[in-house]
């Protein structure tokens, strides 16, 4: 019977090292089920964080042979033949195993101001399905933390993820942006205090989205030439002076609406 | 309102899983920046001996043609050959005239967000591809001088709107046979393919999709910037594709009229 061998990170914070497991191959499985029966069989301390198995919770984020990915989609005769290597995400510290804490991005959400729409009008909000349909997907994200993880940004320079919110949260700065009952004006906070200039749009984040969100495309680099208009072209600025518009400065745009 | 919690401190540091190691990946992710250093070494090589040739840009009367090479064109000085210029002329500059335009196009595709994305990784090494480490301690991105200057780019994109209407005109001059009338030759057809890519190469651009509508908070309110932008879109989606279809082809352009003008290649009349 044919078998497959995964080499898996096995580690917390004091360190770790590779542990090869050899199991006998089945048909159609995917990498968190071999990791499962890794658990049922040799190593049940082994920790891993999962929950739907159907690629919509986000909990299973890892990276395979080198390659930030769901493993509960990583079908594993998709795989090169040969041994399967299984790592934690490298951005965030590691909890232990394959578990790692991605609390930085939620404060990072913490930081994103909520939807500021105007004083509801008599009979309610009225919304074109023109309007909406822009943002419809970036609403598809799960949250695997995946596109933050592979972002150079902040993977390769710890010291960025101070003022850097990532690519998950430009995905919601956009959509915000793109609402058509916000009144808000987040430019200058993204640009000043997200960080928006650091990426420099090597799409990565949209090359490992589960879910096929055009991160880069539809919401970085829209962003990115909102940014423009709010900061770097003299034809916007003098439209802005004639028509005596004001931008909001990041501490005005940061303040959140009373729940 | 409340304040908001853009006080919390991010809390940095923390013991990193995973092996210390450059990168896991075991497929071949060297080869993409590899074909792409290759490309653009290979053109900006070319495209410089191009530009300082400063002859057999201009295929003339004396073919029964009317050729000029994207990288002459709009030719500005006095000292353009005969029958390329269109009447007005810098006088004074004895270089060639590529040098006085190529600017614009060139400071369009190094601005582009595309060929950003290209040279970050293949040149640059920031990073070199996905999941494998950047290769430079330090990183500040297009936040700082020089690279904060890529957010002009919408001004590239309107000189290089400006380059397009140019080059389209060049391409209805070669349907010209001077002392024989009109007709279709190869040069004819390099010179309107040339033409098209640059446009859907511009039309493409993600300046263009934001300025056609995507700045906008609501499309119901503007209904005919919805349908440019609608028109755009799926343009953008292929950006990359234009991107290097028209740059090769920029290139062949001038190969052809440059081997036209030099007596190397004969013209073909197609009918």
């Amino acid at each position: 019977m044919a078998e497959v061998t995964m080499r898996v990170w096995r580690g917390d914070a004091n360190g770790g090292d590779f542990e090869e497991y050899t199991l006998p191959q089945n048909e159609g499985e995917v990498v968190l089920d071999v990791i499962h029966r890794i658990q049922a069989t040799e190593a049940p301390d082994l920790a891993c964080r999962w929950n739907c198995k159907a690629g919509k919770c986000g909990s299973c984020s890892a990276e395979i042979n080198g390659k930030p990915r769901l493993m509960c989609m990583t079908r594993m005769d998709q795989l090169p033949g040969g041994t399967v290597t299984v790592t934690p995400m490298k951005t965030f510290p590691i909890i232990r195993d394959l578990v790692t804490d991605v609390s930085f991005n939620y404060e990072m959400a913490k930081k994103v101001p909520a939807l500021l729409p105007p004083p509801m009008p008599e009979g309610g909000y009225t919304m074109f399905q023109e309007d909406v349909e822009r943002g419809q997907e970036f609403r598809k994200c799960i949250e695997c933390f995946l596109c933050q993880d592979v972002c150079h940004v902040i993977r390769d320079h710890e010291d960025n993820k101070q003022h850097y919110a990532g690519p998950r949260f430009f995905i919601r700065y956009a959509e915000l942006e793109m609402h058509p009952l916000d009144t808000n004006d987040r430019r200058d906070l993204v640009r000043e205090d997200m960080g928006l200039g650091y990426c420099n749009i090597t799409k990565c984040c949209t090359e490992v989205c589960p879910e096929h969100i055009h991160i880069t495309d539809n919401a970085i680099i829209p962003l990115k030439e909102r940014v423009v208009d709010a900061d770097f072209d003299p034809v916007a600025w003098l439209g802005r002076k004639i028509r005596r518009k004001t931008k909001r400065t990041p501490a005005e745009a940061a303040v959140q609406p009373a729940p | 309102m409340t304040a908001v919690e853009s006080s919390t401190k991010v809390q940095l540091g923390g013991a990193r899983g995973g092996p210390d190691e450059s990168t896991l990946r075991q497929d071949r992710w060297w080869l993409q920046p590899v074909v792409t250093v290759s490309i653009l070494t290979a053109f900006v090589i070319y495209s410089t001996w191009a530009a300082f040739q400063n002859k057999n840009y201009f295929v003339g009367a004396s073919f029964h043609r009317d050729l000029i090479s994207p990288f002459y064109s709009p030719c500005l000085t006095s000292n353009c050959v005969a029958g390329s210029t269109s009447g007005f002329a810098i006088h004074g500059w004895a270089l060639s005239p590529a040098l006085l335009i190529l600017i614009f196009p060139l400071g369009f595709r190094m601005t582009c967000y595309y060929y950003r994305r290209s040279y970050y990784r293949a040149f640059w090494w920031s990073p070199p591809a996905c999941a494998v480490t950047d290769a430079h301690a330090n990183y500040s991105g297009e936040t700082r001088f020089p690279l904060i200057i890529q957010n002009i780019h919408r001004y590239f994109f309107y000189a290089g709107l400006l380059f397009n209407v140019l080059l389209t005109y060049d391409a209805i001059r070669a349907f010209r046979q001077p002392g024989l009338g009109w007709g279709v030759t190869v040069g004819t057809v390099v010179l309107c393919v040339n033409a098209s890519l640059l446009w859907l190469y511009s039309l493409s651009c993600h300046a263009c999709r934001h300025l056609c509508g995507g700045q906008l908070r609501t499309f119901s309110n503007h209904p005919i910037r919805h349908k440019l932008w609608k028109f755009v879109t799926p343009l953008n989606a292929k950006h990359m594709n234009f991107a290097w279809a028209s740059l090769m082809f920029v290139a062949l352009t001038d190969v052809y009229v440059r081997l036209v003008a030099s007596g190397a290649l004969t013209d073909y009349k197609l009918f």
